[in-house]
């Protein structure tokens, strides 16, 4: 076997695809089948859209950075699941794109952030961490809280979702600059329009405190507050095999 | 290039390669090393059958012992929980007063209590439990549903304003912007509520108005507030006549309250905590204020 790795060596071209087909069988073996195995995400009925004033906040989220101190991944780990909350699916990330999963914590994970804390503190969080919680070493973002939000183009963000999976219909899209106002302006017509193309239950909320300006704030706050909410069957499939706990 | 020759000092074939006179040994892969590469194959064959490996298609191996992640973790949680229940029984079936009286269990909810406290309340209420701007005191006597370790719990279990079914929903008017009151109107309100609780501070000017506050108050306010001002627990109203403010008790403070509303919001933690730990959080944050029943 050993003469025929001399001659292997001898020959670039040979040598050279060789190298190519060993150095993948990592990924064909790990890769590849996350597409055919069908267990790999699981289908759930209740999973539900980024409405366009999250998809705006979490375009902040990502132009800030966020990601590189804070994951959004729950792993199977004990202590993981008894301090976050259930581990993450990999449906939750589904129409994730860019996926924000993170493999960093400087600060806590944000999986299962939506809802535990209200918006009123999530403002005067991201203006100043010290305000609320004194050992904190997040940087400021005041600025969030003065920026408006750049929201006229937010049919392109939607559409180009779209193209990756998400499926927006034509009519959310052509509406999506009235619904990211809409969203953050609650008891106006055009809040009462985003709710009936995104549901009943969708947080529609001054989220920065005032409904007068919609700010990159409220963008961010809409998203933070979304975030584990997108679907039920992390928590479901918890109580099942825990019983009911 | 020259043929491979036998080197004549270790006995080894060479490579066949030269340069300048310089040739290349033929050294075998020593004998430790191919020992521990064919263990470390081996193993893998090992791993192949015993844990899930190889996709096929629409599956993959399962691996002979069966293990998967999600059941180490769920089996890992069933055990905390079995070694939990040894205190946590206590808290769930025992009566929250019967809890209060006794020593032993209060003493522990001191100590596991403030953890709690510490991952998922001081956020907003401080590390000290002492609130801040928006976010009420704890450690004090003044409460909006009520103080006592039951009420508490059921705040805590589907929160204030919070996406509960079933939770306490309170909202101050914003009498300003919704055209309720109007400027003047608000100033002499203020200035009334000012009265409830700090009279002197008010100037002769304002005392002379203060007969119109009241009429205002009464028209308004009472509903939620109570003619007297001092509040209500089913509704989550605050007393208005103590020196307890969740948003500031200055006239400045109180002109913003009444102009623009308030919906304060506490999150609801049923989803989120056990019942053992609600339970353990009421009796702890009920045991933070001074002991003067």
């Amino acid at each position: 076997m050993l003469d025929k790795h001399a001659k292997l060596e001898r020959n670039a071209l040979a040598f050279v695809f060789a190298i190519i087909f060993v150095a993948s069988i990592g990924g064909i073996v790990e890769i590849a089948p996350l597409f055919t195995i069908d267990e790999t995400v699981e289908e759930v009925e209740d999973m539900r859209v980024y409405t366009p004033l999250e998809v705006a906040g979490r375009n902040i989220y990502i132009r800030e950075g966020c990601y590189a101190c804070h994951s959004q991944m729950i792993r199977t780990l004990q202590d993981e699941v008894e301090r976050y909350g259930p581990y993450s699916l990999a449906v939750e990330s589904q129409y994730d794109h860019p996926m924000l999963w993170g493999s960093k914590r400087t600060g806590p994970d944000l999986a299962r952030l939506g809802e535990k804390y209200s918006d009123a503190w999530h403002v005067a969080h991201l203006i100043n961490p010290r305000d609320v919680v004194p050992s904190s070493v997040m940087p400021s973002y005041a600025w969030l809280q003065r920026n408006s939000l750049k929201y006229e183009d937010m049919d392109l963000h939607l559409a180009a979702l779209r193209r990756v999976g998400v499926p927006y219909t034509d009519e959310m899209i052509e509406s999506a600059a009235h619904d990211t106002y809409g969203q953050a302006k609650p008891d106006s017509e055009r809040a009462d329009a985003f709710m009936e193309r995104y549901g009943e239950d969708s947080n529609v909320r001054a989220f920065d405190g005032d409904p007068g300006h919609l700010t990159e704030m409220d963008a961010l706050v809409a998203y933070l507050q979304i975030l584990g909410r997108l679907t039920d069957v992390a928590h479901q499939q918890a109580s099942n095999s825990t019983g009911g706990e | 290039m020259s043929k491979p020759e036998r080197d004549p000092y270790t006995g080894l074939m060479t490579t066949g390669h030269e340069w300048n006179g310089i040739k290349e040994l033929m050294t075998p892969i020593p004998g430790p090393v191919k020992f521990f590469l064919a263990l470390t194959i081996l193993s893998a064959v090992l791993l192949w059958i015993l844990y899930p490996t190889w996709p096929y298609g629409p599956g993959y191996t399962k691996g002979v012992l069966g293990v998967d992640q999600r059941t180490l973790v769920e089996n890992n949680l069933t055990k905390s929980a079995a070694l939990r229940s040894v205190w946590e029984d206590r808290f769930t079936s025992a009566e929250m007063s019967a809890l209060e009286a006794d020593d032993d269990a209060m003493t522990f909810v001191r100590s596991h209590g403030a953890r709690l406290f510490e991952d998922n309340c001081s956020a907003c209420h401080g590390l000290d439990a002492a609130g801040g701007p928006g976010f009420p005191s704890l450690t004090d006597d003044q409460w909006l549903w009520g103080g006592d370790a039951e009420t508490i719990l059921e705040t805590l279990r589907v929160g204030i304003n919070a996406p509960h079914d079933e939770t306490r929903y309170a909202e101050m008017l914003a009498f300003g912007d919704q055209g309720m009151l109007n400027s003047e109107e608000r100033r002499t309100l203020t200035d009334y509520v000012i009265s409830l609780s700090r009279p002197d501070e008010l100037t002769k000017e304002q005392k002379e108005l203060l007969p119109a506050g009241a009429e205002l108050f009464d028209a308004n306010c009472s509903s939620c507030h109570g003619e007297d001002g001092g509040g209500s627990h089913d509704v989550g109203a605050p007393n208005l006549t103590d020196d307890f403010w969740i948003y500031g008790g200055d006239a400045a403070s109180i002109a913003a309250t009444l102009r623009h509303g308030r919906i304060g919001v506490m999150p609801y933690w049923e989803d989120r905590l056990s019942e053992a730990d609600l339970r353990l959080l009421s009796l702890y944050v009920r045991d933070l204020r001074p002991n003067q029943q």
